[in-house]
């Protein structure tokens, strides 16, 4: 009896801990959203603001369209993100699977290379990249943007993983079929490791579009600005109207929302395999 | 015994290394390198030995930066060893509707640090909704400068990589906490343990390695923090700069129109060198967690 009411207790009181941590998590974005759907009359601070928008519009979302080519800059982003998800994809896979099921002279020295490459934190060789990125020509160019991200260490390490699980009866019956190795790894092995791939894919999607430092570092004219560069430039620049800075925030994070909801077991996955991630 | 030529693994791996070499290895040996010239954007680059190093010992600037630096690590990662364990321990019993719960609290991840820099920049200002609501509870009279003031702009940069956090690191924690027999628990509830009795003497024995890994994790990242000083003081580091991290001063000295890439890299060096012993201790973890698991 007293233990059924003590649960019963216990049980409330997690789930008015969870509604908490809910308000502290969700609560900003909340704060954000309602403000970027505030009319132009609408008191947004002091005393007189509201929760709720009295007159809900997307005029400030047009707003912001306006004040600067958001389309432009999503474009970007998009871009970056997608090619960093094909490069890591395609190259860290080439590169797991070579370690993964590949005996040669030198693999060693390789995996310990990709490994310790973890550890080396891109803050410290930032001025020389962003150098070796100037003579090659790529500065203030999109492509500049993607390259010390294109193949992540950690991409090839969880791919590897995922080749490391497989069978190796798998490849055998290839051999038999006396297919060569470049078709094995894209008939047979690739399509196996799906999950890995999926994994690899949302992070690195996840982090080429969420990226600042060096966005901000390489990208020099307004017309080739990524997202978060161009988001920072309109709060900085153009405008103080906190409605349409709302507006920009929540174009730049709610279709990021919508996927992790979506995919949501793939970034815990993520998470779990790649926790060097600083 | 595949028949294969010896070039075949080095064509699968020639990408990877192609990119690793240039953005990565070579960009590591060139910053070595400079940290000993005088090289600068527009010129210079002759070996001046220890001069660099001998700069940053007397250089107010950068132990300004450290020192902010330093105090973030010690804010940031005791806070983000213990809260995302209590918010593991809260989401770890498989009650209706835990797993909607999981997903909120990782929502601050998914977003880039310059969106929920923005939103607190909007919340923290002087009439924001923090003040506004701490001063219609009478906790304070007058708005308190968030972000304007160079200490305060540091505590709300802390609390802002605190709450981004959180989700993340709370998935690390529940992976451990899957490794926990349940029924130790269950044995503990039935003795009668209390909650927080039993926190302290099963669930955080057992994460112990978890909260060491959780601890270096942070370390690397506070170490490293920019993004939130830069966006919520909108590129100033606060009223003179006094809120720079090291990564902000490399930044400045190193990526000006002439920056000072020689002495830049030598600060870089001085970075690696703080941030490469806690990474050497979460590989070495991670491989030690990985072994026992397996």
């Amino acid at each position: 009896m007293n233990r059924r009411t003590a649960t019963a207790a216990g049980l409330t009181g997690r789930y008015l801990l969870l509604a908490a941590m809910t308000v502290v998590s969700l609560g900003p974005f909340a704060w954000q959203l309602l403000t970027s759907l505030k009319g132009a009359q609408e008191p947004i601070y002091g005393a007189d603001a509201t929760w709720l928008p009295h007159h809900p519009t997307l005029a400030n979302y047009a707003a912001v369209a306006d004040t600067l080519p958001v389309w432009r800059y999503i474009t970007n982003s998009l871009i970056v993100a997608c090619a960093s998800v094909l490069t890591n994809c395609l190259f860290g896979a080439m590169a797991g699977y070579a370690l993964a099921r590949m005996r040669f002279r030198g693999r060693g020295v390789v995996f310990a290379a990709v490994t310790a490459a973890l550890i080396v934190p891109f803050e410290v060789i930032m001025v020389s990249v962003f150098l070796t990125v100037r003579d090659i020509g790529l500065v203030d160019n999109l492509l500049g943007v993607l390259l010390p991200g294109a193949v992540s260490g950690l991409s090839i390490l969880v791919m590897r993983t995922g080749f490391l699980a497989l069978p190796k009866e798998t490849e055998e019956a290839a051999v038999m079929d006396g297919a060569g190795e470049w078709a094995r790894f894209r008939r047979i092995a690739l399509p196996s490791v799906r999950g890995s791939l999926a994994v690899v894919a949302v992070f690195s999607f996840l982090f080429a579009w969420d990226d600042f430092l060096w966005p901000l570092i390489v990208l020099k004219s307004p017309d080739n600005y990524t997202l978060t560069i161009g988001l920072q430039y309109l709060s900085g620049t153009f405008t103080n109207d906190q409605r349409v800075v709302a507006a920009g925030t929540m174009i730049a994070v709610l279709p990021l929302i919508i996927i992790f909801l979506g995919l949501q077991r793939l970034f815990f996955r993520g998470v779990g395999e790649g926790g060097v991630k600083g | 015994m595949l028949g294969r030529r010896w070039y075949t693994p080095w064509l699968f791996l020639a990408p990877a290394l192609a990119v690793a070499v240039t953005v990565l290895w070579a960009p590591l040996a060139n910053t070595t390198v400079l940290a000993f010239t005088d090289a600068r954007a527009l010129g210079g680059g002759a070996f001046n030995g220890l001069d660099n190093f001998t700069r940053i010992s007397a250089d107010t600037g950068f132990w300004h930066a450290l020192g902010n630096t330093a105090l973030y690590m010690a804010v940031v990662v005791p806070l983000l060893i213990v809260l995302p364990l209590l918010l593991a321990v809260l989401v770890a019993r498989k009650v209706p509707g835990v797993a909607a719960f999981r997903a909120v609290f990782y929502t601050p991840v998914v977003a880039s640090m310059v969106v929920v820099g923005l939103i607190f920049s909007w919340v923290l200002r002087s009439d924001g909704l923090v003040n506004q609501v701490l001063t219609a509870l009478h906790v304070i009279t007058e708005p308190l400068p968030f972000l304007t003031d160079s200490s305060l702009l540091l505590i709300s940069c802390m609390a802002v990589t605190v709450w981004k956090g959180l989700g993340y690191y709370m998935v690390i924690y529940l992976a451990a906490l899957a490794n926990v027999p349940g029924d130790v628990l269950e044995a503990a509830t039935v003795d009668g343990a209390a909650p927080v009795r039993r926190f302290w003497s099963i669930t955080v024995p057992l994460v112990r390695p978890t909260m060491v890994l959780v601890g270096t994790l942070s370390a690397i990242s506070a170490a490293k923090v920019f993004a939130e000083i830069y966006i919520m003081s909108d590129g100033s580091a606060g009223p003179g700069g006094q809120a720079k991290s090291l990564v902000f001063y490399i930044r400045e000295v190193g990526l000006g129109v002439d920056g000072e890439i020689g002495y830049a890299s030598a600060l870089s060096l001085v970075l690696f060198a703080g941030t490469i012993v806690f990474s050497l201790l979460s590989l070495w973890l991670r491989r030690r967690n990985e072994g026992s698991a397996a």
